[in-house]
């Protein structure tokens, strides 16, 4: 029973390993949402330029369906990458996409958009210093909200939104809040 | 050796505020400013994680402090500026962990491993202490005697 004791080093280098491992392994950038479960916060964004003139993203535009809100931006690269998925997405008509062309000159958005297509239902011009993305508790570009129809944000997806992260976690998640 | 002494100021003069925070940005109030300051200290740059706003070139850093300057101009207390950002971001944007049950483990486990480490110390010698005086020395014997006395006669002789 005694010998036990000899044992606790070995017992607190386990202990620590594993913190260790799990702290090692985690991502760093990952944020923990606190927006989850919240409403949308209240903005009212205007539209970009060459898009219709009620084409903005208002608070009230996010009840009453299922939705993404998107936040992208030209001078975003991953957003690149993101697009084409964004654009087959919406070509499945499940869900309608919205846009915050975040800390971007609206011109700029407008343009980058004819360039690589434009899958969004509404797209609000959120110009430094962001002030609605910071509401939305936003770290960078891409990331990708789902809003349920009460208007009340139910996933925060941070990164460019691949075919298996549409697959595997955005889907079900909209096919669940769907059924409510 | 003053000249030293002179440049020695100037380079401190020069490098104490290496803040990020553009001119631009600052409140013509300096007492407003000075408090917005404070504040950003203590929030953190959320892309470059181990900075505070204010010492970060990052837009996201450029845009909060920005923010927390609108706040304090609008007439918040330094609580409902950081209660907006924290809201927005959670307790992982303070650079100062609260102190709540979530947290409690990061706060009081350093003590506790202090206290659980002096429990351990003193048990290890005071079991120490204790079995040493409670075995006393055996007697010597008639020979031992007689050896210690010619040492203890020899080295007096010396």
């Amino acid at each position: 029973m005694r010998r036990l004791v000899y044992l606790l080093p070995v017992a607190v280098f386990g202990v620590l390993a594993l913190f260790f491992v799990r702290g090692l392994t985690l991502n760093p950038r990952d944020i923990p949402s606190v927006l989850i479960d919240k409403p949308v916060p209240e903005m009212n964004l205007a539209p970009l330029p060459g898009r219709p003139a009620d084409s903005g993203l208002a608070t009230a535009d996010l009840k009453g369906r299922v939705s993404m809100v998107n936040i992208f931006g030209s001078w975003c690269i991953a957003c690149v990458q993101e697009h084409p998925v964004l654009n087959w997405i919406k070509g499945q008509g499940i869900v309608s996409i919205h846009g915050i062309d975040w800390r971007d000159d609206p011109a700029e958005g407008a343009k980058w958009l004819r360039r690589n297509g434009d899958p969004y239902e509404r797209v609000g011009a959120d110009p430094p210093p962001g002030r609605t993305a910071v509401d939305f508790g936003v770290t960078g570009a891409p990331e990708t909200f789902i809003v349920d129809k009460q208007g009340v944000i139910r996933y925060k997806h941070i990164g460019p939104v691949t075919p298996e992260a549409w697959e595997k976690i955005l889907l079900p998640i909209i096919r669940e809040l769907e059924q409510k | 050796m003053r000249l030293l002494a002179l440049f020695a100021a100037a380079w401190l003069g020069l490098a104490m505020p290496a803040l990020a925070a553009e001119p631009s940005e600052m409140l013509k109030d300096p007492a407003l400013e000075k408090r917005a300051h404070a504040l950003g200290k203590d929030l953190r740059c959320l892309v470059c994680q181990s900075e505070s706003i204010e010492d970060s070139n990052a837009d996201l850093a450029r845009d909060l402090r920005i923010i927390v300057r609108e706040r304090i101009s609008a007439g918040d207390s330094d609580d409902q500026v950081m209660k907006f950002v924290v809201d927005r971001y959670g307790d992982y944007v303070l650079l100062n962990p609260p102190f709540k049950a979530t947290t409690l483990v990061l706060w009081v486990g350093p003590f506790v491993l202090f206290v659980v480490g002096l429990a351990v110390v003193w048990r290890v010698y005071g079991r120490r202490a204790a079995r040493a005086a409670t075995i006393a020395p055996a007697p010597l014997s008639a020979d031992e005697k007689r050896r210690l006395d010619a040492l203890l006669k020899d080295g007096a002789g010396k």
